[in-house]
């Protein structure tokens, strides 16, 4: 009984404002590009921060990246010809981080030497990463075949390669995956395992793995490779000394990541003379995108809120002009028997049914817009209920708010008067 | 107040005016529409106001019609004192007991006939199949039984204001108040109307018409001439 009147309720409405198609559909098209560029900047800004998150979440939140960098003095003194610089993160550096610091669970590192590599008569310049069994388990990888490094294969020196997916498809093509021998540089290692690549970009964050990569034990990468390297760079030769690439901790628990990371690089500090190091904590910058997130969406939201607010005004200016209109009519249903609530919910119902179409119709654009945005930039998208409810939530506020006025002024009507209205 | 109840006493009147005062106040002047009427109206009588304009008959009509208040007086509707009520009780009254019909018909022009008939039945909650068939019954005994989906537009005058005694009667009202209801009719339409009014006041309704012909005025039993804002006279009596 209610429900039904509600429904005939809402049906009247709908008669109502079909009878000014053109005026009806222009006064909603302020809420149409309102709701529309909500959900479409809410979808744009979520699959942007999303994409960003997921990165980030890739590092680990609960882990500490270190890395070697050439340091700025460093960089300008080594423009003599076949100079030799030494710089980055050390053995000791590795030893005394994991010896020395109780919330530092686990550590890798990582020894980087670009070597070309070979199986038969196919070549493939293979990042090579020296590290030890841990790091597979602060960047895990999904194995594809075989298995990763073990302990043993680190005490006992062993040849021993896992690729990257990437790299195995390259090199190894059509021959039995994983039990090859592959030459690495001038020595030979076994592939002993096969793990995923990972896809995508980290942007300026380093992880040894977005290449084609080759993980062997770090004793065998320092004793077959050395820690001098040569460049050739524009005609020069460039030699560097660097023991370690990178060190990668795993902090016990969230609270202690920034912390334990604070109190390395003081130690570090302590122990370098330059600064040819840099450290980077996932979880900071997990919290920083969050944050930018968050100020994103309240700038977004701002913007949206005035559309909405103009929307709204034109849907009251035109309901004020409809209560003129009509006067004689509400005269007429008032004079019958009407009472003035029952005339505002009219007004009110035909106001929201208004600003809930152009809602509907808002979010048919909002939906699209991210769509041709994926489809011509590639940019990430991301529709989520809650962009789709909350638009759609404030569009039928928006009619309430802004239709009350009208349905208010229109209950006030004197029927004798309105009666005689022309 | 609840108004929806039928009375308790057996009463043959259905209104009756005590001493009713309206007074507007236009600018520093005081204008009295009503200076102090008495008059009782029988349960099922016919009634003619006449008299020229400013005499107060419109502000009589609207008091009688409760779609006013009166400024001092009393007014009793089947035997209730309705002079306190507040504008949503009477606006229950007027959904429950009262019936217009107005001069220029009055009808929501983007309605269909049948919308506009079963409008007191929309307010009054009923359902929508139970309306439609009282709005067909109603379009009948008015002779449009055809036309219910038409809208005001496609009719003519008589037509339209045989749809809003329609619209008048869907409430089954104890009183129809008819204000010119043949002022923009003509002549042989206009004694149509009159014949269909005569045919419900014989049917037991109580009407009360505004109108200034004497020839209209003579199809009601009663004549109440006013002149500022006061009772003149009153012509008839019961047939």
């Amino acid at each position: 009984m209610k429900q039904a009147k509600i429904i005939r309720n809402i049906a009247l409405g709908i008669e109502n404002l079909l009878l000014h198609k053109l005026r009806s559909f222009l006064t909603m098209l302020g809420i149409v590009f309102g709701v529309g560029s909500v959900v479409a900047m809410l979808s744009v800004g979520e699959g942007a921060s999303k994409e960003a998150l997921e990165q980030i979440r890739k590092l680990g939140s609960n882990n500490v990246i270190l890395s070697s960098i050439k340091s700025v003095e460093e960089e300008s003194t080594s423009s003599a010809r076949a100079h030799m610089s030494v710089y980055g993160l050390t053995y000791e550096d590795y030893r005394r981080i994991a010896e020395s610091f109780k919330d530092v669970q686990k550590a890798a590192p990582v020894k980087l030497v670009r070597k070309e590599s070979r199986l038969g008569e196919k070549l493939l310049e293979l990042r090579v990463v020296g590290t030890t069994p841990v790091w597979f388990e602060l960047v895990p990888r999904e194995i594809i075949a075989g298995r990763v490094l073990t302990e043993l294969d680190v005490d006992n020196q062993a040849p021993a390669a896992v690729l990257t997916e990437y790299g195995a498809r390259r090199l190894l093509a059509g021959e039995h995956t994983i039990g090859q021998t592959i030459r690495i540089g001038s020595n030979s290692f076994l592939v002993i395992g096969i793990v995923k690549s990972e896809s995508g970009q980290a942007g300026n964050i380093q992880i040894p793995d977005l290449e084609v990569d080759a993980y062997i034990p770090i004793e065998v990468a320092r004793k077959y490779f050395g820690d001098i390297q040569t460049r050739m760079t524009a005609g020069s030769r460039e030699r560097e000394q660097v023991e370690l690439h990178q060190i990668i901790l795993r902090i016990d628990s969230t609270e202690h990541v920034e912390p334990t990371a604070g109190a390395v690089e003081q130690m570090l500090n302590n122990f370098h003379k330059k600064k040819d190091y840099t450290i980077s904590v996932p979880l900071a910058l997990l919290k920083q995108a969050e944050a930018t997130k968050q100020r994103f969406n309240i700038v977004l939201g701002s913007i949206a809120g005035i559309s909405l607010l103009v929307g709204g005004i034109g849907i009251m200016n035109i309901m004020l002009a409809s209560v003129t209109e009509r006067t004689r009519e509400i005269g007429i249903r008032r004079a019958i028997g009407a009472k003035r609530k029952q005339i505002i919910y009219q007004f009110l119902i035909e106001t929201v049914v208004l600003s809930t179409t152009g809602g509907i119709i808002g979010l048919g654009v909002g939906v699209f817009i991210p769509f041709l945005i994926t489809i011509f930039s590639g940019m990430a998208t991301v529709l989520t209920l809650w962009g789709i409810l909350l638009p759609l939530l404030i569009s039928m506020l928006i009619g309430i708010l802004f239709g009350l006025y009208p349905a208010m002024h229109a209950a006030q009507v004197d029927p004798i008067v309105a009666l005689r209205h022309e | 107040m609840d108004i929806s109840s039928p009375p308790l006493s057996e009463n043959h009147e259905i209104i009756r005016l005590e001493d009713a005062r309206k007074i507007y106040k236009m600018g520093m002047q005081e204008v009295r529409a009503l200076a102090g009427v008495n008059n009782t109206f029988a349960k099922g009588s016919f009634w003619a106001i006449m008299g020229p304009s400013g005499s107060g008959k419109s502000t009589m009509m609207n008091i009688l019609g409760c779609l006013d208040r009166l400024s001092s007086g009393r007014y009793y509707f089947d035997g209730r004192d309705i002079s306190t009520l507040n504008d949503d009780d009477l606006s229950e009254l007027r959904l429950r007991r009262i019936g217009f019909i107005f001069q220029s018909f009055n009808l929501i022009p983007q309605l269909t006939v049948q919308k506009n008939i079963e409008l007191p039945l929309y307010y009054l909650g009923w359902e929508a199949e139970r309306s439609a068939a009282r709005a067909l019954l109603l379009a009948e005994q008015v002779g449009l039984g055809e036309r219910l989906g038409h809208r005001p537009a496609e009719l003519s005058g008589g037509q339209m204001q045989r749809v809003a005694i329609a619209r008048s009667l869907a409430n089954d009202p104890q009183v129809i108040f008819a204000d010119e209801p043949t002022g923009n009719l003509d002549t042989k339409t206009g004694i149509q109307i009159l014949e269909l009014l005569q045919k419900l006041h014989q049917e037991g309704k109580t009407i009360i018409m505004v109108t200034h012909e004497p020839d209209i005025a003579a199809y009601a039993q009663y004549q109440m001439h006013m002149r500022d804002g006061l009772i003149e006279r009153i012509e008839g009596g019961p047939r």
